[in-house]
């Protein structure tokens, strides 16, 4: 017999639904008012329809933009996640050394993010910064606020120095709750290190792995302060990813019509991706409890 | 509520919404959803359903803005087809 549902317990999560409300939707529905209306300020507002949208769309500045946070996305998640799975892989499993290293890799996580692109911004300068008078003596050409190039080789190793150690400590906590009876039975049958890697430890990981990869992905596609201390978006546009470029129509421009609309669109890829995601989570999580 | 700038076409959009939302509420009670494996491969629910034909009329509407020199209701009817599919066949 089926347990009667309690209704009742909908009154426990109204006060988190007040919550959501006053800090999510109605500033949602106002950013949705926004983009439908020009403003010169005033609280005065003139409806001017699907035109930011269209604006936006048919220019080449949000494209640009997007494609630039695309490329962002994929090459750090293409650097980040093999090497967390790495330093994981290389981390001790037990004793005093163990918890340092824990504590060493959770270091670069408790950093504020404008204080990591200050650091890196010091440390990228060839005339003070170490790694950038290092790269200069070395008799290369390194210049991260003139060159585009150079400015995105340290915005990336920016990132996977703040970040991998996320996608290692999840990877690492993934590889601890593994039975040593996987490894005794893989020692029975005399599998190479490899083929326990890849028979063993990579499909115990999936779950924790898809959630280092949705998580870096979001963090990555929403990124702002890092780079906006680090380069301020340039040289040019070249490192302007699309917060950037919402936070300088919205705040620099006081476009505050296009920006809404840029930040709509903003927000439905975000969302298309997360749930996406989700869907990948939860399947992975029902295709495990079945096996 | 001034601050929040309120039109009529965007207070009948949230207006829209709420009661899409109410009635779908209503349905659970009243006829609980089953969860089905269609074309997408996923289990999905009745809300699962109608979150996907939201967010996909959001594109389907961005992709009419970009892309097309037409009235914007074409791109409701294609939002329409698009939900009966998703409820028929996801």
């Amino acid at each position: 017999m089926d347990k009667p549902v309690n209704q009742r317990a909908w009154i426990l999560v109204l006060p988190v639904v007040i919550l959501v409300a006053f800090s999510s939707v109605i500033p949602m529905m106002t950013v949705v008012n926004y983009s439908f209306q020009d403003t010169f300020g005033g609280n005065e507002f003139f409806w001017v329809g699907l035109e930011w949208y269209r604006e936006l769309l048919r220019s080449e500045r949000l494209w640009d933009a997007l494609g630039r946070q695309l490329l962002f996305s994929a090459i750090i998640l293409a650097i980040e996640i093999p090497l967390g799975i790495l330093v994981a892989l290389c981390m001790p499993k037990k004793g005093w050394i163990a918890s340092l290293c824990l504590v060493l890799m959770a270091l670069p996580l408790l950093i504020p993010y404008n204080v990591v692109g200050t650091i890196w911004q010091i440390f990228g300068r060839s005339d003070i910064g170490l790694l950038g008078r290092i790269v200069s003596d070395m008799g290369i050409s390194y210049n991260y606020a003139q060159n585009a190039f150079d400015a995105w080789v340290t915005v990336i190793a920016m990132d996977v120095w703040h970040w991998t150690s996320l996608v290692a400590l999840l990877s690492y906590a993934g590889l601890r709750s593994i039975p040593n009876a996987y490894y005794q039975a893989a020692q029975i049958d005399q599998a190479s290190r490899w083929s326990v890697f890849r028979y063993i430890e990579l499909p115990k990981m999936r779950g924790v792995l898809i959630i280092a990869v949705l998580l870096r992905f979001m963090d990555s596609f929403m990124i702002y302060t890092e780079p906006f201390v680090l380069t301020g978006g340039g040289p040019g546009n070249a490192t302007t990813f699309l917060s950037i470029d919402l936070v300088k129509m919205a705040l620099g421009q006081f476009d505050l019509g296009p920006a809404a609309a840029f930040s709509l669109m903003y927000f439905l890829v975000i969302l298309l991706i997360s749930y996406v995601f989700y869907t990948v989570m939860i399947t992975t999580d029902k295709d495990g409890a079945t096996q | 509520m001034e601050w929040m700038a309120w039109t009529w076409p965007t207070a009948l959009f949230f207006a829209g919404l709420a009661a899409v939302l109410a009635v779908m509420a209503a349905l659970h009670i009243k006829y609980p959803s089953t969860p089905k494996t269609g074309v997408l491969g996923i289990e999905t629910m009745r809300g699962d359903r109608l979150f996907i034909s939201l967010l996909g009329s959001a594109f389907i509407n961005l992709a009419w803005i970009g892309l097309v020199d037409a009235p914007q209701y074409g791109a409701l009817i294609v939002c329409g087809l698009f939900a009966l599919c998703v409820f028929r066949w996801v």
